[in-house]
């Protein structure tokens, strides 16, 4: 079968390679039929994740058709349409018990800090991902949503992911009628957020980013007031400004730590690798937040540490929530909330690619050339 | 003296039994709960390890795994077992918890090296990778031209650099000198 081939940081490839296999009983195969890059992606593409290994496939974004399942996997079959949320869960651990499943015990053994996640790195587990024809799904029986048969299958891919994680953005801000709401960062999580913080009440919802075209972008899909940093002075005193020196109710970080806009957090996070990222966006969350407000995390750092100022986090009595998107908990609320029309995910969808195209793909994204905002691997088969 | 200080250290370690803590659970409110709603607290078992665990996987790949860990996780993913120099860094790095730089920065410093490693691999097989392509070369030629045209005159400006610089290196090296000698040196 035809799979995305990691070879190093900015370097990727299709290449033939065997066929996933049943390796659990509750394994399923899965023919991919859409498969996304996401932009944390693009955090294992510019060589940010530690134990990437050279020969992975990527891809935690992708729905298909059953091809094949394991003997302890009666409620699905082959033929069926799924969506895969990108956390491998167990659904009966100390913490898929509780509802937590970017956090299951049982699918990592490379790390306790995250559950396992399809093609991203060994810390996540080592699986192959989805940027393939075919791929294993582990806990079958439980992970994957049959698509509904009125959802656009790219509707479907993107609720594996993008949109829950947008979701779950805004509901960690715990965002009241009314409220002020910051997203940093207008990538599809970005735009999902802003989206999403609309549906709890958002009063008032900012975008930042420093790219022209998805600020156009996000002015419309989401929308939302928009603002190019590298515009302003300083972020920080033009947000107290625009809040009547309060600050905004609630910062969401979008970004993670492939952000730009600070030469000491570029250097030591992103070309040096001293931090796990380039933290600024945390930065600007904690510091353009108004006292006692909170600052939702999504975006995706490394393991290591960042410098962030904590002393503020403190003084100003902030709340931080963060966590990856519990994506199988979100479903049937997302699902209801496309097909009464109130989110429109595939309308972030830009460019579908095949999937032997994957490179260009890949660094159309990350150099965002042609006004890319989300790529859509499609396989031929 | 050394029996009491080990009678104390003894008990120092005995969990304590709440309800003999005067006041204990006064102000417990259960609406204090700033991990609503992604957590469901009503299903917190307490600390255990002693869920119904899945199956348990098998394989003959070689999986590192977290010293963190108390047990293997029932699933793992059997891509790309550590191999080469790479993989000896690797199984290194695992004698550290996560929580320790030196975990992740030896892992950091594996995958540059299986970067290069990646590539002999290609050699070996009579595959001569193609760097530009695998970097999306076409991409770029496709949506920008100028981008590209500028990173070909800089890399060939830098190219053109070092190898002047070379260049001149080796016309300043001291050449032999030949000395002819008179006969009755000899």
């Amino acid at each position: 079968m035809l799979a995305m081939d990691y070879r190093g940081p900015y370097r990727v490839r299709v290449e033939e390679k065997p066929m996933p296999k049943i390796e659990h009983p509750r394994d399923a195969i899965v023919k991919v039929t859409r498969s996304c890059i996401c932009g944390s992606d693009l955090h294992l593409y510019h060589g940010m994740v530690p134990d990437t290994r050279v020969g992975q496939t990527f891809g935690h974004e992708f729905c298909g058709i059953v091809e094949e399942v394991g003997s302890a996997v009666e409620n699905l079959k082959a033929g069926d349409h799924v969506l895969v949320p990108f956390n491998i869960a167990c659904g009966q651990c100390h913490f898929c018990k509780q509802g937590l499943f970017g956090n299951c015990h049982e699918s990592n053994p490379q790390a306790t800090a995250v559950a396992g996640i399809y093609g991203y790195s060994h810390t996540a587990g080592g699986y192959d991902g989805g940027q393939a024809e075919y791929v294993r799904v582990p806990y079958a029986d439980f992970g994957p949503q049959i698509v509904p048969d009125w959802m656009d299958p790219d509707d479907a891919v993107l609720l594996t992911d993008v949109v829950p994680t947008g979701y779950q953005a805004a509901e960690m801000g715990g965002i009241q009628k009314g409220d002020t709401v910051l997203v940093l960062g207008a990538g599809p999580v970005g735009l999902l957020a802003a989206r999403s913080a609309w549906l709890f009440g958002a009063g008032r919802v900012i975008v930042v980013d420093h790219v022209d075209y998805r600020l156009e972008f996000a002015r419309t899909y989401c929308p939302a007031e928009v603002y190019n940093y590298k515009e302003l002075d300083d972020l920080v005193v033009f947000m107290k400004k625009t809040t009547d020196g309060l600050g905004v109710d609630v910062a969401i970080d979008a970004v993670g730590g492939d952000a730009k806009g600070n030469f000491l957090q570029t250097l030591f996070g992103n070309k040096l690798k001293l931090e796990a990222g380039n933290a600024i966006p945390l930065h600007w969350a904690i510091n353009s937040v108004k006292k006692g407000g909170v600052v939702s995390i999504v975006g995706v750092y490394g393991p290591t540490g960042n410098m962030v100022p904590m002393g503020n986090v403190v003084n100003k009595g902030l709340t931080i929530r963060a966590n990856q998107a519990a994506v199988k908990r979100h479903l049937p609320k997302l699902i209801e909330h496309v097909k009464e029309g109130r989110l429109n995910p595939k309308g972030i969808i830009t460019h579908k690619v095949p999937l032997e195209d994957i490179a260009d793909a890949y660094h159309m994204f990350s150099a965002k050339l042609d006004g890319c905002i989300k790529p859509v691997l499609v396989p031929s088969h | 003296m050394l029996e009491q200080q080990r009678t104390d250290i003894a008990s120092a370690r005995t969990p304590i039994d709440p309800r003999s803590v005067i006041g204990w659970g006064v102000d417990a409110d259960p609406a204090n709960d700033p991990t609503y709603p992604y957590r469901d607290r009503s299903k917190d078992e307490g600390l255990t390890k002693d869920w119904q665990r899945p199956a348990q996987q098998g394989s003959d790949v070689e999986i590192l795994q977290s010293i963190e860990h108390i047990r293997r996780p029932a699933v793992f993913g059997t891509s790309t077992p550590p191999s080469g120099l790479s993989g000896m860094i690797r199984r290194l790095a695992f004698r550290w918890s996560e929580s320790n730089w030196i975990h992740w920065l030896l892992l950091m410093g594996a995958d540059r090296i299986n970067v290069v490693e990646g590539i002999g691999q290609d050699l070996a097989r009579a595959k001569v990778p193609n760097i530009p392509g695998e970097m999306g070369a076409k991409a770029e030629w496709e949506h920008n031209k100028k981008g590209l045209a500028t990173k070909i005159a800089v890399t060939a400006g830098i190219g053109l650099v070092a190898y002047m610089l070379f260049s001149r290196r080796g016309s300043d090296e001291p050449k032999p000198r030949v000395v002819k000698l008179s006969s009755g040196q000899e």
